[in-house]
């Protein structure tokens, strides 16, 4: 009997799963199912560049049926609820797909609303109409305090406020408004960055640069007439423009559901990411509770193993045992500005050990930028 | 016998975002008085996780080792 996969979220994790999955299950094996509210796969590494000005949105979206494999069929619908007991997933208005095995890849949601007046007094680049909106304040700005934080963990792409603050002063020189101009960036943790080595490689360049950097600042209210901001640690920063990384949860359907908590997380064990408590379901990416980067190439390490572990359930198969078992692995670009870059390369047990910036890293970044479309969502190199 | 939580969480294995970004989403979304455990095997931690209690104004009420990692324990005060 033709069993049926259904594979919810079309970013980098569902649409990369079900391209691996067409691949490797034999004609006629399984009947797949993707199923996205829009239609429309986005990059959203871009949006960073967007709000700078440095890319164009038309580059940033494109038809997810253009990205599929044919013997996919691709569902434009919301989720309304998942029914692990039943097997089923209901659909908002297109009734309700059967499963035999589930992939949760629905990703973050951004929650303005957790943070009163964090909409009106401050930006950020954390969506496609954020960024643009960002894209037009700086466009009128004129000088003063740009402060870029963090109101919420966990956050997408830990890098992006780094790489922000880098490429704002290199945009502001290009206008001529860095002198009139104190960027201070506002570090989670008692350092530049996350990571130890890449935060010695990071804080030097800060100073070089006259980007102040205030160590323990996590972002937890925002007054919008005082412009003034107020942080979980007790302490208050003025400002003129304040970036800040929105904080995130998981998606609705996956608390409306039972199968996550509050913060709409997804329990899953951390190498075979099969959902906690749940049979046949299978969650990846950002939708995920794992201690680890919420990021793109997550997904893209992270689906070959679900993949693995669905065509060995369908093909009535042991999984494979190295293929079966994500082992953290993650690799991600850092912009560090005047077309520059370090790479970030690891697992759950190697750290990163960064080169110096470098131009052929910046190169490598822009040339990932432009190969993202015919590479990742098709599975090219995992 | 480790210290009875509301919550622990196994960060290890986390370069990023880290154990302590880990331990500070667990504080916000956490109740005055809850004890919260963070398992970490990155050395850093046993700097990071102490200094930003003190700074935020919360405990730290263990730090256990264990074979090959640490397990903090921190408090909730306010």
């Amino acid at each position: 009997m033709t069993k049926d996969v259904v594979i919810v979220g079309g970013g980098v994790g569902g649409l990369l799963t079900a391209n691996l999955l067409a691949r490797k299950l034999l004609p006629g094996g399984a009947r797949i199912h993707l199923v996205d509210a829009t239609g429309m796969h986005v990059y959203q590494p871009g949006f960073l560049y967007v709000a700078l000005g440095l890319a164009n949105a038309r580059w940033l979206a494109r038809d997810t049926r253009s990205l599929l494999d044919r013997r996919v069929e691709l569902v434009v619908d919301r989720v309304g609820g998942i029914d692990t007991e039943a097997s089923r997933v209901h659909l908002e208005v297109g009734g309700s797909l059967p499963y035999d095995q589930l992939v949760i890849a629905t990703g973050c949601t951004l929650d303005y609303d957790a943070i009163p007046h964090l909409r009106e007094a401050s930006y950020t680049f954390y969506s496609l109409p954020d960024a643009q909106r960002l894209r037009e304040a700086l466009r009128n700005f004129r000088g003063g305090t740009l402060v870029i934080g963090v109101a919420g963990l966990p956050y997408k792409c830990p890098p992006a406020p780094v790489e922000f603050a880098f490429l704002v002063d290199e945009f502001l020189r290009r206008r001529g408004l860095r002198d009139r101009t104190a960027i201070r960036f506002l570090s989670p943790l008692n350092r530049a960055f996350t990571i130890e080595s890449a935060s010695k490689l990071v804080a030097p360049i800060f100073a070089k640069r006259g980007i102040e950097l205030d160590t323990f600042v996590n972002v937890e209210s925002v007054d919008p007439e005082r412009h003034e901001l107020s942080s979980l640690e007790g302490e208050t920063f003025k400002f003129d423009l304040a970036v800040l990384v929105p904080p995130h949860k998981g998606a609705d359907v996956a608390i409306t559901s039972g199968l996550a908590g509050p913060g709409g997380w997804l329990g899953v064990d951390r190498h075979t990411l099969r959902v906690t408590g749940a049979e046949n379901v299978y969650a990846l990416g950002d939708a995920t509770d794992l201690p680890i980067s919420k990021s793109g190439s997550t997904a893209h390490f992270e689906a070959p193993v679900v993949t693995e572990e669905i065509a060995a359930a369908i093909e009535g198969r042991s999984p494979d045992q190295v293929r079966s078992r994500y082992g953290g692995k993650v690799v991600c670009f850092l912009e560090t500005g005047r077309r520059q870059a370090t790479i970030l390369s690891f697992d759950y047990d190697h750290p990163p050990v960064p080169p110096r910036p470098s131009l052929l890293w910046h190169a490598a970044k822009w040339a990932f930028n432009r190969a993202y479309w015919y590479t990742v969502p098709q599975g090219r190199g995992v | 016998m480790p210290l009875p939580v509301q919550r622990e969480i196994d960060a290890r294995g986390s370069f990023c975002p880290g154990p302590l970004m880990e331990l500070i989403r667990a504080v916000r979304g956490s109740e005055v008085g809850d004890l919260i455990a963070v398992l970490s095997k990155d050395p850093g931690s046993r700097t990071d996780i102490p200094a930003w209690l003190k700074k935020a104004g919360h405990d730290l009420v263990a730090m256990e080792d264990e074979v090959g990692y640490t397990r903090f324990v921190a408090r909730k005060v306010r």
